[in-house]
């Protein structure tokens, strides 16, 4: 073995790129499944999909040992201060994938009880849309944070606003009560309960 | 006509519609100007009572040796807001019982006034009514008087409102905000030309 052989196996690179280069391609993900769409993750896990490919197989069910959390269903007001907490827990850097409708946007329930996108209250670099989406659209959004990762990008929680949890009018989200267009209804402006002169009987025009 | 032969390798109760009048009857017999009405739907008949009532009856239903309720189905709570038809009061708790020996189902629903909601728990008699009246609690905002721990079971303990009143905003009063928000700061990993 002689000095000429060996140079063949070496390159040359600088080490910001190789260590985005390693992050990047050894994604560990913090699943939490709260739906559906946890079904979907799941398959995209699993050897028809295979996740693994991509760096990302390994399946970490402690936040302190992940850098990716994959929220993956409806996150409810009772839920919401576990997500942040486990977003808390993770090491930096760290990535967050909105999974679904019901975690980007609320989806149908737009209800009382459920936060209308995490992305309001924890950074996310990637959206998928779909009820729930397909594995290959789980697979993009990986891709997706993955580019980022070799770019250098990861999102930080150096910079927490905490203020509206003692005042919550102080949320750009707060809406005042008397602002909602389905109520609070008094019982005094009700409308009347029979029908419009301009119907007959039967209710159909 | 004759009762079904009762199944002896199944132990859940059959269904004997004939047995429905003998409910009415005993009911009817016991608390004649107490109730408010009587409705008889296909495999159970409706008590309307008020609410201050309403613990007897259920008591009745369950100790009276002829009629044997001692099956605790279901309880859960009516608000009759906006309801088309004429209603005693704004508020309805409903318990559901069943008799294994007549095999029919009784209802009762107690009216509760809107200014006054408050009721006696049935948790003495059923332990199963225990976490259901919990839940009229947390979401009607109806008290049960006598129960060993009244407090909210869905919504979070500094929730403030009952959300499945009809004048609740359906898209909540705005406690969907009350987080802290961490906001999205990129940080450059590790530097890429040269920087350091």
């Amino acid at each position: 073995m002689s000095f000429p052989d060996k140079i063949n196996d070496v390159i040359t690179t600088q080490l910001g790129f190789a260590i985005n280069w390693a992050r990047s391609n050894s994604m560990w993900p913090m699943p939490f499944g709260t739906a559906c769409c946890g079904i979907e993750m799941m398959a995209t896990f699993m050897s028809k999909y295979d996740a693994s490919r991509f760096g990302s197989e390994v399946l970490k069910f402690s936040p302190r040992q992940s850098d990716l959390l994959i929220v993956s269903g409806r996150i409810s007001l009772k839920m919401m201060p576990v997500l942040q907490r486990i977003w808390e827990q993770m090491p930096e850097p760290k990535w967050c994938i909105s999974m679904g409708a019901c975690a980007s946007s609320g989806g149908v329930f737009d209800t009382y009880t459920l936060i209308q996108g995490v992305d309001q209250f924890i950074p996310v670099d990637a959206y998928m849309p779909g009820c729930p989406p397909r594995p290959e659209a789980f697979i993009e959004a990986l891709m997706t944070v993955q580019a980022k990762a070799r770019e250098g990008k990861a999102s930080s929680q150096a910079f927490v606003s905490d203020d509206v949890s003692r005042d919550p009018s102080l949320s750009p989200l707060y809406r005042s009560p008397d602002a909602f267009m389905d109520g609070p209804r008094s019982p005094e402006a009700e409308e009347p309960a029979s029908t419009p002169a301009s119907l007959p009987a039967g209710g159909r025009p | 006509m004759n009762a079904p032969a009762p199944n002896p390798r199944s132990s859940s109760p059959v269904y004997a519609r004939e047995n429905l009048p003998v409910l009415a009857a005993r009911v009817e017999a016991a608390f004649g100007d107490r109730l408010l009405g009587k409705e008889e739907k296909t495999q159970y008949i409706q008590f309307s009572v008020k609410a201050a009532d309403a613990h007897d009856l259920v008591r009745f239903l369950k100790e009276e040796p002829s009629l044997g309720f001692t099956w605790f189905i279901d309880c859960c709570g009516v608000d009759y807001q906006r309801y088309p038809k004429p209603v005693p009061e704004r508020f309805a708790v409903v318990t559901t019982l069943l008799s294994p020996a007549l095999g029919v189902k009784a209802q009762v629903r107690a009216f509760v006034p809107a200014a006054d909601p408050r009721l006696a728990s049935n948790v003495d008699l059923f332990a199963g009514a225990n976490w259901t009246e919990r839940e009229i609690f947390d979401l009607y905002g109806i008290a049960f008087e006598g129960h060993p721990d009244l407090k909210r079971i869905l919504m979070p303990d500094d929730y403030e409102g009952h959300p499945l009143r009809k004048d609740y905003p359906l898209r909540g009063r705005g406690e969907r905000g009350a987080f802290p928000v961490y906001h999205a700061v990129p940080v450059a990993l590790a530097p890429q030309d040269g920087e350091g």
